[in-house]
């Protein structure tokens, strides 16, 4: 570390301070839905410590819960974070220190505390993303807990409308991924190969399927 | 084994998995590539993943049934939940209001 990487790592934790509350509240319905579609407990909770990646958690729920298979609620989580590849490649040189620090401190990458990090031109002030890490690492798991444990007197999720509550969820996570036409495109043909897959294969696969959709960048 | 065990057994296997998986992709950069980026070519391609599987997520988390195309309460509570994001509302009250028009929807 070198001096003032302290206060920047302060500044990252005060800038992500409004995001807080909503990532506690996040996290709650992470745990509820989680235990409303069977996985007990304490596999929720340990996700949230070892993934720390909301959208590929939120997706492992919808599949399990509909009863698709093991390899398709991995194979969908998987690609969905294989968007921190590139995200972790790109701030790696405002990495310091030992390499076990280096490893570690990457955990603390997630969209929020790497955009928060963003200095334009391909730069990334590194104790901003992990002073916001560092926040929102605990709210994530702290809101899991509440939600595993407070979830249970909840009654039946389609009653309270919790099943609409996906859609609106990843519709919420696309919306700021299309700001290219090509991103538009992918998303479109990806939804298209979900629809003509729906009917015809078991739950997960059409997800894993619409991946394909990313082929478009292969086109310059 | 009771088919409950078994279930729990897949989910933390599942957990497991990409718990594993996930921190091996977050670590990549520091741990393999020091300071070089990705191939543009290759980079391009990754960046597409994310908006192509949240589109199908989209999709099948609300018309996806045993396979079948469902439309349903959950249609209504999605167009609402776009209306919420159009007016720029937090993602919290995004999905508020998806659940709260489908439960409405359900009750009547």
């Amino acid at each position: 570390m070198h001096v003032g990487s302290e206060s920047r790592v302060r500044d990252g934790a005060r800038a992500v301070l409004p995001l807080a509350l909503a990532v506690v509240l996040f996290g709650v319905s992470f745990g509820v839905l989680a235990r409303a579609a069977g996985m007990g407990v304490l596999p929720p909770v340990v996700m949230s410590a070892t993934t720390f990646a909301g959208s590929a958690q939120f997706a492992v729920v919808s599949i399990l819960g509909g009863a698709g298979s093991v390899a398709a609620a991995v194979a969908a989580a998987v690609l969905l974070n294989a968007r921190y590849a590139p995200m972790s490649i790109a701030v790696a040189p405002g990495f310091r220190g030992p390499l076990w620090r280096r490893l570690v401190g990457a955990q603390l990458i997630v969209d929020e505390s790497w955009a928060l990090s963003a200095r334009g031109g391909g730069r990334f002030d590194v104790p901003v993303l992990l002073g916001a890490g560092m926040v929102l690492y605990p709210c994530w798991i702290g809101g899991t807990v509440l939600g595993v444990l407070g979830g249970e007197g909840l009654g039946d999720p389609e009653r309270l409308g919790l099943d609409a509550a996906f859609p609106a969820l990843f519709l919420a996570l696309l919306v700021p991924q299309l700001r290219t036409r090509r991103a538009l495109a992918a998303a479109l043909t990806g939804a298209a190969i979900a629809c003509i897959l729906v009917p015809l294969s078991s739950p997960g696969i059409p997800i894993v399927a619409a991946s394909a959709a990313c082929l478009l960048g292969w086109r310059r | 084994m009771p088919a409950g065990v078994a279930a729990l057994s897949g989910v933390w296997l599942v957990v497991a998995l990409v718990g594993v998986a996930t921190i091996a992709i977050k670590a990549l950069g520091p741990a393999v590539l020091g300071g070089r980026r990705l191939p543009p070519r290759a980079g391009a391609i990754v960046e597409l993943l994310a908006p192509a599987v949240l589109a199908a997520l989209v999709v099948t988390q609300a018309v996806g049934g045993e396979r079948a195309l469902v439309l349903d309460e959950r249609l209504a509570g999605l167009a609402a939940a776009a209306l919420a994001l159009r007016l720029r509302a937090p993602i919290l009250v995004v999905i508020a209001v998806a659940a709260l028009v489908t439960a409405l929807l359900r009750g009547l």
